[in-house]
Order: C-alpha cells, then sequence, then structure tokens
C-alpha cells in the first residue's frame, strides 16, 4: 500500500514536472520529454494492436532459449574449472575477462557467423551470461565449508555421493544467486541484441519509437522492460533465494 | 576389537629444517575403552585424531583397526567435531539419517533408527527444525546422535564441548558418559580441559608440544558415574594439572613475550604494598 502511494506521487511529480518543463516554461520539446499520460496511453495502444504482446513473446522465446542454453554451458564450464585445478588457474583469468566483456560485442561476430537472425540474438544472450554462471558456480563450490567435506567423509561418502549430497546442496545458495546474476546479463543482451538486429522483440519496438521521434512509445516500452525484468526477478529468483535463505537462517538480521 | 596407532609421526618441512607435530605416536586401545588425549592448543592432539579419522595422513607410521590398516575416513570411526558440522540445508531428522542414507538403508528402516537417537538425546521434539533454529548444546546433541546412528565401535570427538557455555558442558559430559556407558562404544576424545578428560576417561594421555609426543599416562580408576564435585575426583584432578602446568608454560612461553612468567602473572602484586601498617 505504501508501496503505491510511493509510485503514485513519483508519477505525480513526473506530471507536474511535463507541465512545467514542456507547456509552460517551453525549456524541452514534447518529443523529448513526454508525459506518464501520453506513456500509459501510447502503453494501451500498443497493447490493443497486440504490438506489445507480439514483442514481448518474441523477446521471451529467445531469451529463455538463450538462458537455458547459458546455464546448461556455464554449469558445465563451473563444474570442469572446478575439477581440474590446471583449468582453474590457466583459465580463470580469461572467465574473468570474458564476462566482462560487454556481450553486445559478440554481435558482429555472431552476425558474420549466423546472420542478422534468431540465432545470432540467443548466441548474444547465451555468452553474455553464461560466463557470469560459470564463475557463481565455481566460486560456490570452492566456498563450501571444508568442514562439511570432512563430515560427510567420516560417514562413509566419497566421489559422486559427497557432490550430490553435500557440495551440491552446501553451494546453492551461491548458485542461485548467480543464475539470477546470468539472468539479468542475459536480459540485458537481449535488450541489446534487439535493438540493434531484430526485427521483433520488444528492443525493435523501442527501436521503432527512436526512428518514428515518438518519446511517449520509448518511455512504454522502457516501463515494459523494467516491470518484466522486476517481475521475474522477485517471482522467479526472489522466491528461491528467499526460501534457501530461510532454510539457512541467512534471513534472521 | 582392538585399535592400534603404530609409530606415527607427522611432519612438515619448514623453511629450513623439519618440524614434527607428532613424534613417533604408539598406543593401543581396548575395546570400550573411553581415552582423553589432553594437551594445550599446538600439540597435535587434534592432529592425531584426524589421522586415526583417516582425515589427515601420517607421514610415517599406521594406524590399525580391527587388523585393517587405516587409510582413508569411513563410518567405522565415527566422529564429532567441534563445531557441529551438521548441514543447514537440512532439518534435524534429515541430518541424522544422512549417514545411514549414504549407506543405502531403507527409509523407514533409518527415520526409526534415528528416532531412536534422537530420543537418546532429548531431541525429538526438534526432528523437524531447521539447525540454525537450534542452540550450540542442541547443535551437538544432534551431532552426537548423527555419530551414534553410524553403529561403529569407535566414536572420534575432537573438543566437542569445548565452545560451549559451562553449565551446558556439564549437562552434556553426564549425559556422553551414560551414553558411551549404554553404547559400550571405544571413545577417543580430545580435549584442552583437564576437568574434563578427568571427569570422562579411563585413561588420561597427556599431550606434549613440540614435537608432538604422548609425555605421561595416568589411569583414571574412580567409580562411575563421576561427578565433578565428588572429592576424590579433585584429588586426581591436583595429579594431572601438575602434570600439564609445565605443558602449558612451555607453549605459552613459545607464543608470548620473553617477560612472561607463569609465576610472576599469577600473583597480584601491588605497586604500593600496604601490609596493613596503617591499622
Amino acid at each position: 500500500m505504501k508501496k503505491i502511494a510511493f509510485y503514485l506521487i513519483l508519477i505525480l511529480i513526473w506530471e507536474v514536472i511535463y507541465k512545467l518543463g514542456v507547456e509552460v516554461l517551453g525549456i524541452w520539446k514534447v518529443y523529448t520529454f513526454p508525459s506518464p499520460i501520453a506513456v500509459g496511453k501510447t502503453l494501451i495502444k500498443l497493447i490493443a494492436d497486440h504490438t506489445l504482446g507480439i514483442a514481448i513473446a518474441a523477446s521471451m522465446k529467445r531469451i529463455i532459449v538463450g538462458y537455458l542454453f547459458s546455464a546448461m554451458i556455464g554449469i558445465t564450464i563451473g563444474l570442469i574449472i572446478v575439477r581440474f585445478k590446471y583449468l582453474d588457474e590457466n583459465f580463470g583469468a580469461l572467465i574473468l575477462g570474458l564476462q566482462s566483456l560487454p556481450s553486445i560485442c559478440w554481435l558482429p561476430f555472431a552476425i558474420l557467423w549466423f546472420g542478422l537472425n534468431e540465432s545470432a540474438i540467443i548466441f548474444v544472450i547465451t555468452i553474455g551470461s553464461t560466463f557470469a554462471i560459470a564463475m557463481a558456480i565455481e566460486s560456490g563450490i570452492k566456498n563450501v565449508n571444508p568442514l562439511y567435506i570432512r563430515a560427510a567423509k567420516t560417514m562413509g561418502a566419497s566421489g559422486l555421493k559427497i557432490y550430490w549430497n553435500v557440495i551440491i546442496p552446501a553451494s546453492l545458495p551461491n548458485i542461485i544467486t548467480g543464475l539470477k546474476q546470468g539472468w539479468s546479463f542475459a536480459w540485458r543482451a537481449l535488450m541489446a541484441g534487439e535493438m540493434l538486429s531484430a526485427t521483433k522483440g520488444l528492443g525493435q519496438v523501442l527501436m521503432v519509437g527512436r526512428d518514428l521521434a515518438d518519446i511517449s512509445q520509448v518511455m512504454a516500452v522502457m516501463v515494459v522492460m523494467l516491470v518484466l525484468g522486476l517481475t521475474v526477478d522477485n517471482l522467479i529468483f526472489g522466491r528461491i533465494e528467499k526460501s534457501i535463505r530461510h532454510k539457512w537462517g541467512l534471513d534472521r538480521s | 576389537m582392538s585399535l592400534i596407532v603404530e609409530g606415527v609421526t607427522k611432519s612438515f618441512m619448514s623453511k629450513h629444517h623439519k618440524i614434527y607435530t607428532l613424534s613417533d605416536i604408539n598406543l593401543e586401545i581396548k575395546k570400550g575403552e573411553f581415552i582423553c588425549l589432553l594437551g594445550p592448543s599446538g600439540c597435535g592432539k587434534s592432529t592425531l585424531l584426524n589421522i586415526i579419522a583417516g582425515l589427515v595422513e601420517a607421514t610415517e607410521g599406521k594406524v590399525i583397526l580391527n587388523d585393517h590398516v587405516v587409510k582413508k575416513a569411513g563410518p567405522d570411526r565415527a566422529v564429532m567435531f567441534q563445531e557441529s558440522a551438521l548441514f543447514p540445508w537440512q532439518r534435524v531428522i534429515d541430518n541424522v539419517e544422512f549417514g545411514m542414507k549414504i549407506a543405502g538403508l531403507p527409509k523407514e528402516m533409518r527415520r526409526e533408527k534415528a528416532l531412536k537417537y534422537l530420543k537418546m538425546v532429548h531431541l525429538t521434539k526438534f526432528k523437524d527444525a531447521f539447525i540454525h533454529e537450534l542452540s550450540g548444546g542442541m547443535k551437538q546433541r544432534v551431532a552426537l546422535a548423527r555419530a551414534l546412528t553410524l553403529d561403529s565401535e569407535v566414536l572420534l570427538m575432537d573438543e566437542p564441548f569445548a565452545a560451549l557455555d559451562s553449565q551446558t558442558k556439564l549437562i552434556l559430559q553426564m549425559e556422553l558418559q551414560k551414553i558411551w556407558w549404554e553404547t559400550k562404544k571405544t571413545v577417543i576424545f580430545v580435549t584442552h580441559n583437564i576437568e574434563e578428560a578427568v571427569l570422562l576417561a579411563d585413561r588420561v594421555l597427556v599431550m606434549s608440544a613440540g614435537p608432538g609426543i604422548i609425555k605421561k599416562e595416568f589411569k583414571i580408576q574412580l567409580a562411575r558415574p563421576r561427578q565433578l564435585e565428588n572429592i576424590d575426583l579433585t584429588y586426581v584432578l591436583a595429579d594431572v594439572m601438575k602434570e600439564l602446568k609445565e605443558e602449558v608454560e612451555k607453549v605459552a612461553k613459545a607464543e608470548y613475550d620473553n617477560d612472561w612468567n607463569i609465576e610472576k602473572d599469577s600473583i597480584l602484586s601491588h605497586s604500593d604494598p600496604d601490609l596493613g601498617s596503617n591499622l
């Protein structure tokens, strides 16, 4: 309830600034500063003519495919790196570098490989979040309290049984955080990729807004992106994280 | 059953010379005996326990349990650590069942046995609690129950009560005495607390630091159940304490500044000695 009031006030301030800056004082032009009412209207229009629905469906399809790929590859890379010390020592820095490389830099590469199509964008999404996930898996497993492993050994566990019964559950909080971070990287990569090379999707609708000098549409799509990002974050990752933290007793302040 | 420690040595190389954490330790432990390894910190008592547990490899020598040389950790030697080492992602009952699950016991059997041992440590009420909801003493109780479910002949305990407050510690010591009496396990108990050692052990092995050796052995022939306030226990205690004082001093001298002295620092002197001259 408090939150809703907070956002209502925020929108009100926005409207007041719009009225003052655009209509009364004329500091900004109409196409550089949108009003919340115009954004709302555009939003309704975009929903009504199914532009938004189609765009969201296309974007979601891409990110789900790309993210699943990156989760699979990232987890595999992470597990392999933990297992082989040689790889860790030599590949560790490279992976860190690859992770800090903005994923959109891969787009030219992807276009040359796959052409201007879905595969190129999915590739960019995958590569954008794979390394973040791999690193989270690696650090998650490395940071497992060695006491747990010792205790499990004295109870007769060894090899894969230790992995499955101790190391994986013990590193789960870190792994979930890594997956969540991977998701946000994937989301960014998706938007960047769509803005530059897609023929449908949220990023493309955003670019159409720019081409038509329709700042309301730009703003409306940005709002949608924000809401979608928050929703996935809270509803999926937030819930899993919360339940794990509760179980472990990490949520007591 | 027999547990034999034969010529166990643990050493590592520092910059120029070899440092011996343990030097030629020989032990023979009988079935059902309660052994306390007593010594100041740094004397290698935990290392010895870990070697027996199979968690640490000895540089030389071997540990033989029932005619088999110990190579790695296993459920025939249950271990209890100073921190409970319970798994925070599982409920209490699942923690207690862990060893049996690894051994592949069927579900109902596991549950039944886990409850039996949880009952022994008086924690059935908390069987569905998460680990972080338990107090320090309760955690060690669960850890004890978990160790007991392995049905091992040997129970190794590495300062299990050291992190607890003294009341809780006392209760747990009494209960351990009782559980040991009931289950007839062979216990090797590491501690730096002399009272604890005398209270619990059949034999107290006093260890000495640098290099780690077993300096002296005390047979504690007191009736059970023992209680800390018994006068004969206090008498034995004084005996062991004398032995250990030298050790503590030796270790402390290596760690503290040169001007430290156990005699000097245990007397409260005042710079203005008033011997009642103004009465």
